[in-house]
């Protein structure tokens, strides 16, 4: 795993003093909210409906478990005894005081963690697979380029007053596990028939009130060009991105716009005179970041998985992934216990997390954008005996992309901006599912939750998709179908007229009927879906 | 009624005018009429709240305030999928309307 070296560490604290001199001043009331909220956001400090939210980022989604451990004292020290698991692969802290904010910074950054880009118009945390690293079917571990783009992307003092917010996701494989075309910028590392690794960029994507998937705007940048690459798709989109409309300035409206052909036709220009400048870093910093994620010394070991317990053998099926070592697997722990609050964790299951981390997996973790958490090296030998302490701790439940596996949103009850709630929903849908056998029979499905068109719940991308919206000052919801945000990027349609809470739950019944009863041989529901189209669900819904 | 609102500066907590003070129960706050933008101004540049706003609610035959959008009623309550984390265990007395 990456660690600080000395430049990293003063810049971290030198922003943590900083800060806490703001605080200060914003206290004594040398500052008003005007001046004051634009530094706060700038370390991840928001006002929420309840409290002052902080939002921490992890790198990538992979953390060490000093750092989840000290993830889980902030809970219960400074906080309400919890933290909630983002889409982003970050954490965030509900009820912070603002007196408290710049020490919770400086216990971060005595362990190499901050808050900072996970608010304003900058490039924002870079997320990558959580299986990286790990999985059987990567080219290579992503890691290192997320890393070298996080060190180019931090203080950038070109990108820091973006026309808006700016997400990048790296991924290594086929199979995309991270959303990458749903990103302002997506990167897929690939291999030229020479054999060389490079870079494949995808630009454009986001949700948001106008969802968009990224078109590949270059097949291969050599890795030597990364940097400059990237850099060039920035400088176009900081020249030309609409500042005059908040709504219009992420860059999926400026490749719109403009097209992809005439977006890349600028950014290549601007990529042939930024070569001539030597901005991209040697690769030798590359090297020397990769020897950070060296592989774990991996030994020989059982490949076989006892079975003889039924229950953990159905956790197995479910929870694991293939490791790229065969005496391994990656081991996803479940923050969606049946009625629970999506992606919540208490202070004392974060530092559990964290002991079994250090116990079963060489020390590491991994943050998913479905809000659990994963072990990324797990000794098949091991694996009933971790399953066994997730149990005690209620973070065995054995459901990734089930149903019961949503992603929701913080919604109406802790957000802002909300229109609608979005945690009641989940908890009552994965109970009416689990009650019946239903979760089962229906496999893997995709089911995404926003509280309002801001979109964090991922909604335009979930198999079945629900969005909050305000009718006359009740909360109401709109179904959508179809989205998918793995290698099949797609977009969810809605299905027609929207629904009370009780109605769309019924209404999520009904389509997932609909699914059964149509499904063919291994069909998941979004492969019926794009079979048969539309029509059998909304006459489903709303009759003929 | 038109009734303020803001959260307290130090601690982020929801809270509502009460004619003197900011208090933690919405039952406390008063109809402040025409006097919203100036009490407004007044409190916020004391630092006694932070970003306060006024909003519509009703007081019911209880006695009770019900603030008119459900955002605020969320706000008065707090989290509703959390009820041990909303005022309600120190004062179960505090609200009693659905939201
Ligand atoms: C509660 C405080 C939050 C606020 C105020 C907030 C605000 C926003 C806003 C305004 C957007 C739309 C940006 C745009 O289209 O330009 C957005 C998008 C997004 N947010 Fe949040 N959000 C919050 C929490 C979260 C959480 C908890 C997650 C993860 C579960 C999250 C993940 C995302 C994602 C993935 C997007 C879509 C990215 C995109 O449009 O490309 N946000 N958020
Ligand atoms: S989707 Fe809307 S309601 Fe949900 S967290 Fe984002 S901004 Fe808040």
């Amino acid at each position: 795993m990456y660690s600080y070296d000395h430049y990293d560490q003063a810049m971290v604290d030198a922003r943590v003093e900083e800060f806490r001199d703001q605080a200060r001043r914003r206290l004594e009331g040398k500052l008003t909210e005007d001046q004051f909220k634009p530094l706060r956001l700038m370390n991840g400090l928001y006002l929420q409906l309840h409290a002052y939210m902080l939002r921490v980022a992890i790198p990538y989604g992979t953390l060490n478990s000093r750092q989840m451990h000290a993830l889980g004292d902030i809970a219960d020290k400074y906080d309400r005894g919890y933290g909630h698991f983002t889409t982003r692969q970050n954490l965030q802290y509900n009820w912070i005081k603002l007196e408290d904010a710049a020490d919770i910074l400086a216990d971060l950054a005595k362990v190499e963690m901050h808050a900072i880009q996970t608010s304003g118009n900058c490039i924002r945390n870079i997320s990558s697979d959580h299986f990286a690293g790990a999985a059987a079917d990567e080219l290579v571990d992503p890691r290192p380029y997320a890393e070298l783009m996080r060190q180019w992307s931090s203080f950038h003092p070109e990108f820091t007053y973006l026309p808006r917010k700016f997400k990048i996701a790296v991924i290594a494989a086929e199979k995309d596990r991270a959303a990458m075309r749903l990103h302002d910028i997506g990167i897929q590392i690939v291999q030229n028939e020479a054999g060389e690794l490079g870079a494949r960029f995808y630009v454009g994507g986001g949700m948001g009130r106008t969802p968009m998937i990224a078109p590949m705007i270059r097949n291969f940048v050599p890795l030597d060009q990364l940097i400059t690459y990237a850099e060039a798709c920035l400088r176009v989109y900081n020249r030309y991105g609409r500042r005059d409309n908040k709504y219009k300035a992420r860059i999926k409206i400026l490749v719109h716009e403009l097209g992809k052909d005439e977006y890349t036709r600028q950014v290549e220009e601007e990529f042939a005179h930024l070569l001539s400048q030597g901005i991209e870093p040697p690769l030798a910093e590359l090297e020397r970041i990769r020897t950070h994620f060296a592989d774990p010394a991996f030994e020989d070991g059982t490949k076989q998985v006892d079975r003889s317990d039924p229950d953990f053998a159905v956790w197995v099926d479910r929870n694991t992934h293939r490791h790229k070592h065969d005496s391994y697997v990656s081991a996803v722990i479940s923050l969606k216990p049946v009625g629970g609050i999506p992606g919540d964790a208490t202070g004392e299951q974060i530092r559990i997390m964290a002991r079994l981390a250090k116990q079963y997996s060489f020390d590491e973790l991994r943050i998913m954008h479905t809000q659990n958490v994963v072990l990324p090296h797990v000794k098949i030998a091991d694996l009933h005996a971790l399953w066994t302490e997730l149990e005690t701790a209620g973070l065995g439940a054995p459901n990734m992309d089930t149903i019961e596996d949503m992603i929701a949103c913080p919604g109406l009850d802790y957000c802002a901006l909300a229109n609608a709630r979005s945690i009641p929903l989940a908890q009552r849908i994965s109970e009416r599912f689990d009650a019946s056998d239903k979760t089962a029979r229906l496999g893997e499905l995709k089911m995404k939750i926003s509280g309002c068109i801001n979109a964090c719940g991922h909604h335009h991308a979930g198999h079945i998709g629900i969005l909050g919206v305000d009718k006359k000052g009740t909360e109401n919801y709109q179904l959508s179908l179809g989205g998918s945000e793995a290698e099949d990027t797609s977009l969810a349609k809605i299905t027609g007229p929207g629904f009370t809470e009780d109605g769309v739950i019924e209404a999520v019944d009904k389509v997932t009927d609909v699914y059964l009863e149509q499904r063919q041989g291994e069909e998941r529901f979004l492969d019926t879906y794009r079979r048969i189209g539309m029509e059998p669900f909304k006459e489903a819904l709303y009759g003929a | 009624m038109i009734i303020l609102t803001g959260n307290d500066l130090k601690t982020g907590a929801v809270t509502w005018w009460n004619g003197a003070d900011w208090s933690l129960y919405v039952d406390d706050a008063v109809d402040v009429g025409e006097q919203a933008e100036e009490i407004l101004a007044r409190e916020e540049a004391l630092r006694r709240v932070n970003v306060p706003y006024s909003i519509q609610a009703t007081r019911e035959d209880d006695g009770k305030v019900r603030p008119a959008h459900i955002k605020d009623r969320i706000r008065a309550l707090g989290p509703t999928v959390r009820p041990d984390l909303t005022l309600k265990p120190q004062s179960p007395e505090a609200i009693d309307w659905v939201i």
